[in-house]
């Protein structure tokens, strides 16, 4: 009976679990949280696709951020570079 | 060639009227992953150059000046990021923010169960390389509130901890994870969605 209450305790429904999982992405879970989400994650499925998915937005920011950081195709306007000039002129004279 | 490789690095790199050249269309790409603006961005590059400038003697030439540049662009970003949140307030945001609101219902029923449960994405290994896949999520970016979007991509692009960015931006703790969740739910669902819709056409050449 004990037993069951405290396993009770710890189940939680989707939307919880959708907010700690996303809360997984930015800090340590605490061990209530880690027994929980690992409950629920082994018997529900969408959850489960949901975790996968944010870890595959985060390392496709990541690698596609570096490739964008390194794009030559994208530069300055001629215009933005003038005015920037400008700026760095004035300030050394 | 040894020479030669030293001139030209203490040209591009000791030379304050180089860096701009050298380095200027580089940061202001740094800047425009982060801040999703191109004037912003614009802004950004030239707050860069303009503290270095000031500040050139404190560059010792022990690492690049292109590292030594996206130090101090990184917290002229963040200064970015930090007067845009403060000008907005946290739920004051475009009409977008609308679409946000009123908090996560719209993706839960009544017993907090998936409206409409998430599905399988792909290959993460393929979806990873995947130019198309790349537009949509940065269109679905684009949808989300600015604010959440810069938090967002700060959080995600770069290695600092949330404690470090929350810091910086002066927010708290609590605040992040409530915009980090929102963007993450907002950002999944469009992205599942457009994934899922693109052509017949584009799957067959997926598979």
């Amino acid at each position: 009976m004990i037993r069951r209450s405290i396993l009770r305790r710890l189940e939680v429904n989707c939307k919880e679990i959708s907010r700690i999982a996303s809360q997984a992405m930015d800090r340590p879970l605490t061990l209530r949280e880690r027994i929980s989400v690992w409950m629920h994650l082994g018997i529900c499925d969408p959850c489960r696709q949901f975790v996968a998915q944010l870890r595959l937005l985060r390392a496709v920011l990541k690698q596609q951020s570096r490739h964008a950081e390194n794009d030559s195709n994208v530069v300055l306007s001629n215009s933005a570079r003038e005015v920037i000039r400008e700026a760095l002129h004035q300030h050394l004279h | 060639m040894r020479s030669m490789a030293t001139t030209i690095n203490q040209n591009s790199d000791c030379n304050p009227n180089d860096w701009l050249t050298a380095h200027g269309d580089y940061l202001y790409r740094f800047a425009l992953v982060r801040l999703r603006d191109t004037h912003l961005a614009e802004d950004a590059v030239q707050e860069t150059l303009l503290a270095a400038l000031k500040n050139s003697s404190s560059f010792t030439g022990k690492s690049s000046a292109r590292t030594w540049l996206t130090g101090i662009l990184k917290h002229k970003i963040v200064d970015l990021i930090r007067h845009a949140q403060k000008e907005q307030p946290l739920y004051e945001d475009d009409p977008a923010e609308e679409m946000m609101e009123p908090g996560m219902d719209e993706f839960f029923d009544d017993a907090g169960h998936w409206a409409e449960k998430p599905s399988s994405l792909g290959d993460p290994a393929r979806l990873l390389e995947q130019q198309q896949f790349w537009h949509i999520l940065q269109n679905c970016l684009d949808r989300l509130p600015k604010k959440l979007a810069r938090l967002f991509m700060l959080r995600e692009v770069e290695e600092e901890d949330n404690e470090t960015i929350c810091k910086e931006l002066e927010i708290t703790a609590t605040n992040a994870w409530v915009m980090l969740y929102r963007s993450r739910m907002g950002l999944r669902k469009c992205v599942e969605m457009h994934w899922a819709e693109r052509g017949v056409h584009d799957k067959a050449l997926d598979s």
